[in-house]
């Protein structure tokens, strides 16, 4: 049993649809890369997926002991969060707040978590720097280091690595990757194809006419082929 | 110099003042807590706008010749910051749009209702009064004193309880709707706690300088603190000191000057302070 299964959805806005025959599976383990044109939908599935938004048509299925409330989220950083005061160890530790439990406060157990993940991401001498005093990456890491603090089973990455300098993504993406190893399943929505027929193995090409598949069956695809060219292109162009 | 202590002296004698003094340090204490949330959200106006309503409201309560006016102003503050707080995300009419419209329009009503139906000879001087807070405050009832410090100290309960969750929800409401943090329910809590407070501190600064409660304390402990705790700490500590010196120069000046704009102006004194603090700090690391 997939932990995500949807099938044939339809989703969008009280105005209309903006995906329509949307067909993917994800098995435990898996690294999907979401890809697609800006404004293609792919935030509209990422919202779906998390359960922000409800489907027109269809349904996102959760199994092989995958509950709803268990899809960790790296969002986009909002305006908000660039002068927010708040500590890294802060940040880190509202990951824990899960859905069912009514206790107010932190436990034990929800300060270790914290703890080992800011560990896990090289966070420990950062733990009480201010947020918006961090470096982009940093900031990603510790967003990161949050996310994993409300799950250990699916990451959903949303273009984790956008404004980022080429080193500091190399990063971002090889602590993903490790991540990955060590048996989370990652969700990474991403207009980088490159690097998403680098580091993922299935590929979900949403739009007019959605792909799923492996990389290697995406590569084969005219589809495929001619978005690489094209960005491959555009960016020697640059 | 001398006189004014004496002066205070005196008047700490009277146990309307004594009240004032505890009925204004609890009201800037709760007054300071949202105020990181509201300044954050891009919310910093909402106490205006809740203030004109409850402003509203309390015309509506005198025309209908209330003398208990807070079962009025209470809940129609409550539910317009409801709604107010709930327009946020997906409204047709954004936030900051929408404070404005339901503010002026309060405002308005208020003050036509209380010139078509006057209450008393001078409706200027109540106007002024309640916008500006005059003396409201040193006017309080001992049964409004209890209730004043008892909804003061319920919300720095509430406050605590929640706090957890309050930043989550401020920090990044996406991330906690989609682990399962109820949003809205906190959202609701928030947007209460609020118009609790407004309503409270209209007593103290009158419904037009009520942001400055909410927003000069959070303003200035954010240019010096890093963490969400530390700020909202020092907020409140700067609110609370902030509210008692205004209320003992407003006591103690003998040209007899009215509370709310006092304790606004040193506010403002305060958060002047901070940002140099804050302005030098940042100098001195680089």
């Amino acid at each position: 049993m997939a932990q995500l299964l949807c099938e044939d959805l339809t989703l969008g806005y009280d105005n209309g649809a903006i995906l329509e025959g949307l067909s993917f599976s994800v098995e435990k383990g898996d690294y999907l890369a979401i890809v697609g044109e800006n404004g293609s939908g792919k935030s509209t599935l990422m919202k779906t997926i998390l359960g922000l938004l409800k489907p027109l048509k269809g349904e996102v299925v959760f199994g092989d002991g995958l509950k709803k409330y268990e899809v960790g989220y790296l969002p986009q950083q909002t305006v908000v969060q660039k002068d927010f005061p708040a500590s890294v160890w802060e940040v880190v530790l509202s990951g824990c707040l899960s859905k069912e439990r009514f206790f107010p406060f932190y436990t034990k157990a929800d300060k270790a978590r914290a703890m080992f993940n800011i560990d896990r991401l090289g966070l420990a001498s950062l733990k009480e720097r201010s947020y918006r005093e961090l470096s982009g990456g940093q900031q990603q890491r510790v967003l990161l280091a949050r996310a994993l603090c409300a799950t250990e089973k699916v990451l959903l990455l949303d273009e984790p690595v956008s404004g980022l300098d080429p080193v500091v993504t190399a990063e971002m993406y090889d602590i993903i990757d490790s991540l990955n190893r060590s048996g989370i399943t990652i969700i990474m929505i991403s207009h980088d194809v490159q690097a998403a027929v680098k580091y993922a193995d299935k590929i979900l090409h949403v739009g007019k006419t959605p792909f799923f598949g492996t990389v290697g069956e995406y590569l084969a695809t005219d589809k495929g082929m001619a978005y690489l060219a094209e960005k491959k292109a555009r960016k020697e162009d640059e | 110099m001398m006189d004014f202590i004496q002066r205070i002296g005196q008047f700490l004698q009277f146990s309307f003042v004594r009240y004032a003094l505890i009925v204004g340090v609890l009201i800037a204490l709760c007054s300071s807590l949202l105020g990181v949330t509201l300044v954050l959200k891009r919310f910093s106006f909402i106490g205006d706008g809740l203030s004109h309503v409850a402003f509203g409201a309390m015309a509506v309560a005198a025309v209908v010749g209330l003398t208990n006016q807070m079962l009025i102003v209470m809940p129609v503050t409550v539910v317009a910051a409801i709604l107010l707080l709930r327009t946020g995300q997906n409204a047709r009419v954004k936030g900051d749009a929408s404070v404005a419209l339901i503010s002026v329009f309060a405002l308005a009503f208020g003050y036509l209702m209380m010139n078509l139906f006057p209450t008393s000879s001078n409706v200027s001087a109540d106007v002024c009064g309640t916008l500006f807070g005059s003396v409201s405050i040193l006017t309080l009832s001992p049964w409004e004193v209890w209730v004043c410090a008892g909804l003061a100290l319920l919300t720095v309960l509430i406050f605590i309880f929640f706090y957890n969750r309050i930043f989550a929800v401020t920090f990044d409401e996406n991330f906690a709707k989609a682990t399962g943090v109820k949003t809205q329910v906190y959202n609701l809590i928030i947007a209460v706690i609020i118009a609790v407070v407004i309503v409270l501190a209209m007593n103290l600064v009158g419904s037009l300088l009520i942001s400055a409660l909410i927003i000069f304390p959070a303003l200035s402990a954010m240019r010096v603190a890093k963490s969400f705790l530390s700020v909202t700490v020092t907020s409140t500590v700067i609110s609370v000191v902030t509210a008692l010196v205004g209320l003992l120069l407003a006591i103690g000046l003998p040209q007899g000057v009215p509370v709310g704009p006092t304790i606004v102006v040193v506010q403002a004194a305060a958060f002047l302070l901070f940002y140099l603090v804050g302005f030098i700090k940042e100098k001195v690391k680089v």
